[in-house]
């Protein structure tokens, strides 16, 4: 007796005695519920199987990127939903963005009026439910949006009406490449360029204006480049024909409302993020910059940015995450990004949950996680360096 | 003329420059303090007018509020019109609940107070009594509003809709995640690897998805994990899901305040001879619950604001009301109002919790100021 209370009072072997319960437990659990699935798909006349990925999907997809038609099978409906996730993301995050870094600062300005506005902005769009924004830009498109024939015209170039927005479409033609390797050029030089000016000042202590030479020669070559080559670009125009416009790029209402709704609802997030960034850093690093005659400018890039850029970066990220995951809400409105192919569509026509909400989650589980890795290796990267 | 001479010391104050003070100084620093703010002045000064002019006509003064259909509704006047919601306002907070029992909502949805008062509010009098009514809380409101006991009708859950059912959700998701979120925070802290793991597993996995995955396989395939023959209601089903995902997040805010927490009081502690739970207990989990209130209050607002997903799986939670209401021909359209009711709905409810966070915050702050 006395030597099982000795194992019990010994730290070590508690430890040890512990853990092996804990995964004793945790191998019954999941051999529970795996068997409980295996009776459940037995009596049911089911199996696990991937084959349905490979036969044909059988609907259509109204937004694809890539070639798709209802002849595809359900695992090409399956990338064109991932890549439709992936673009409303993108659009989604440079519009929060944009909006949000502009709102963080209004929000710090010594303009009362402009402050108490986007103080009010932010309170009143992060307390309503994403999937209630989405919901209210769809239903703000279809229904108060002009029919097509009325469209709200911008100079006969872009039209808004309730079947989505259609904007001129960029054709390029042959020739075009060469533009682009001169934009290619140009970034390398500026990178050169920056690497150069940062030595020549370390060695010697001059400046140059950076800033506006890369400017220049980014946005020169290329030009030069495009006139040279004979204007490879032309644009393709949408027209009005019968009811609806023909040709052009369209944006579908249901694109362009989850574009708005994320853009705008992750935007008050950011925001917040970005004031609390800048306001982070101690009030001395500012009077000690001004102190020794730094410009404003300077002070902002050169002392309260780099400081700011640590606190800002992950919460910013996560932000970025989140907007991507909540681009899952698209079935609530019928944008076909993945939820809606693979795990919505297909799912009901196969009957094969487990597979689809599988895949579909190790998708999102993979993004995240590499996220996550980004970030961590971020952290560590900036992280202060104490003694 | 001749200045007067003062005793130093006694000079009489000087009024301040004209224009530094009272509402004109206020107006020139606040609003007109450079060319640049002017501008943004003038700019928001023109965003708000819009945003008034168009607004609040619409809103307000030329919306109908009785109608029996959207076309009286337009007959009547060009704004929004709120009849759809008038109509239907009995739906919009009790869902489908009986009209005749409704009652049973409206008292458990009053005593909720009385249960979170004690909780929210440390300084109450007679908290210790008003405890004892929060801890028999849940098992009053289960059985108050599922009935079945004591001759009060059963209802069904899927009677349940609206307001309500987003209460429902959000509370009981609420307070059951706290607990699993702490546990779990306490694991990932944890020396013990098979612990950690798990811990880590769990979080991670759980943040990594959608809700709405999970709230998927909360709807189709939960079944398939129990015993043959189980079925428990969706309700149910729904809420785990709310509590594991939410409880993540609270896991990962929790740490956060764990690991802020000086390394000077776990020696301490130790030096002391506590044991690991006492350590917890008196140690570890006051200041790190007090650094998180702000992390942790947000997570349940994000909890509450995400009861709105359940619509997606055909629950009828106020969304759900309301795409029924647009669905009807007669109020086709109205989008616009029935969800601006709605979001006016959860932005009164999550600003208050905002505010709770805030004073709380500041009550809780013992830092020397």
């Amino acid at each position: 007796m006395s030597f099982l209370s000795n194992i019990w009072r010994n730290e070590k072997s508690r430890e040890i005695i512990i853990q092996i319960f804990v995964l004793f437990c945790i191998g019954w659990f999941l051999s529970w519920l795996v068997m409980n699935v295996n009776a459940n798909f037995k009596a049911l006349g089911k199996d696990i199987s991937f084959e349905f990925l490979f036969i044909p999907a059988g609907y259509d997809i109204n937004q694809y990127l890539i070639d798709y038609n209802n002849r595809d099978s359900h695992l090409r409906a399956g990338i064109v939903g991932l890549l439709n996730t992936g673009l409303v993301a993108i659009f989604g995050i440079i519009l929060a963005t944009v909006m949000g870094v502009a709102l963080g600062i209004i929000r710090l300005s010594k303009n009362w009026l402009a402050s108490k506005l986007a103080y009010w902005y932010v309170e009143f769009t992060r307390n309503v439910p994403i999937l209630l924004h989405i919901l209210l830009w769809h239903g703000i498109i279809i229904n108060t949006f002009p029919q097509t024939r009325q469209a709200i015209n911008f100079g006969e170039l872009t039209f808004l009406s309730n079947r989505g927005f259609y904007l001129p479409k960029p054709i390029t033609e042959s020739g075009i490449e060469f533009v682009y390797l001169c934009f290619v050029i140009s970034l390398i030089f500026s990178v050169l360029f920056n690497k150069y000016a940062k030595r020549k000042q370390d060695l010697i202590g001059v400046q140059y204006p950076i800033f506006w030479i890369n400017t220049a020669v980014i946005i020169i070559l290329p030009s030069l480049a495009f006139l040279l080559s004979g204007l490879p670009l032309s644009f393709e125009i949408p027209v009005l024909k019968g009811f609806n416009f023909r040709g052009g790029l369209h944006m579908s209402p249901e694109l362009a409302a989850l574009t708005f709704a994320l853009g705008i609802y992750t935007a008050a997030f950011i925001a917040e993020i970005v004031r609390a960034g800048i306001l982070a850093i101690d009030k001395g690093q500012r009077e000690a910059a001004e102190s020794i005659g730094l410009k404003p400018s300077k002070v902002m890039n050169l002392v309260i940015l780099p400081q700011a850029r640590r606190v800002i970066i992950p919460p910013l990220t996560s932000q970025y995450l989140n907007l991507t995951k909540n681009s899952s809400l698209a079935i609530a409105i019928g944008y076909m990004d993945l939820v809606a192919t693979l795990g919505g569509i297909s799912l009901n026509q196969t009957g094969r949950e487990m597979e689809t909400m599988v895949i579909v989650m190790l998708i999102y589980l993979s993004v995240s996680l590499s996220i996550s890795a980004f970030m961590n290796w971020y952290n560590s990267k900036v992280k202060l360096v104490g003694r | 003329m001749k200045e007067k001479t003062y005793q130093p010391g006694s000079y009489p104050d000087l009024p301040p420059p004209p224009g530094t003070v009272g509402i004109y100084g206020w107006i020139r620093n606040n609003l007109f303090s450079s060319i640049s703010n002017s501008l943004l002045t003038i700019i928001s000064v023109i965003l708000l007018y819009y945003l008034i002019d168009g607004i609040i006509g619409w809103f307000l003064f030329d919306a109908v509020y009785d109608a029996e259909s959207k076309i009286e509704c337009r007959k009547i006047d060009s704004g929004a019109c709120w009849a759809v919601i008038t109509k239907r306002v009995g739906q919009f907070v009790y869902g489908f609940y009986p009209e005749a029992e409704r009652w049973r909502i409206d008292i458990s949805f009053l005593t909720m107070f009385i249960a979170f008062a004690p909780l929210l509010y440390p300084d109450i009098p007679k908290r210790k009594w008003l405890l004892w009514f929060s801890l028999i809380y849940p098992f009053f409101a289960y059985i108050l509003i599922m009935g079945g006991y004591f001759g009060i009708q059963r209802i069904e859950y899927s009677l349940f809709g609206g307001f309500m059912l987003t209460v429902i959700l959000g509370v009981s998701g609420i307070v059951c995640s706290l607990p699993i979120g702490i546990l779990l925070a306490l694991g990932r802290q944890s020396k013990l690897t098979v612990i950690r793991t798990i811990s880590i597993c769990f979080i991670e996995f759980m943040r990594g998805v959608p809700l709405i995955t999970l709230l998927f396989v909360a709807s189709s395939m939960l079944n398939y994990f129990m015993p043959p023959g189980t079925n428990f209601s969706i309700l149910v089903r729904v809420i785990i899901m709310f509590t594991f995902f939410s409880a993540a997040y609270i896991a990962e805010v929790i740490r956060g305040g764990i690991q802020a927490i000086p390394k000077g009081q776990y020696e301490a502690a130790d030096a002391l001879g506590m044991s690991y739970w006492q350590k917890t207990r008196f140690i570890t989990l006051p200041q790190a619950l007090k650094i998180s209130i702000p992390g942790i209050m947000n997570t349940f607002i994000g909890l509450y604001k995400d009861t709105t997903l359940v619509v997606v799986i055909g629950l009828l939670d106020p969304l759900g009301i309301g795409r029924a209401a647009l669905a009807d021909t007669k109020w086709n359209g109205l989008s616009t109002e029935t969800y601006l009711f709605v979001a006016l709905f959860f932005f009164v409810s999550c600003f208050a919790m905002s505010r709770y966070s805030l004073w709380l915050e500041n009550k809780l702050n013992t830092d020397q100021k």
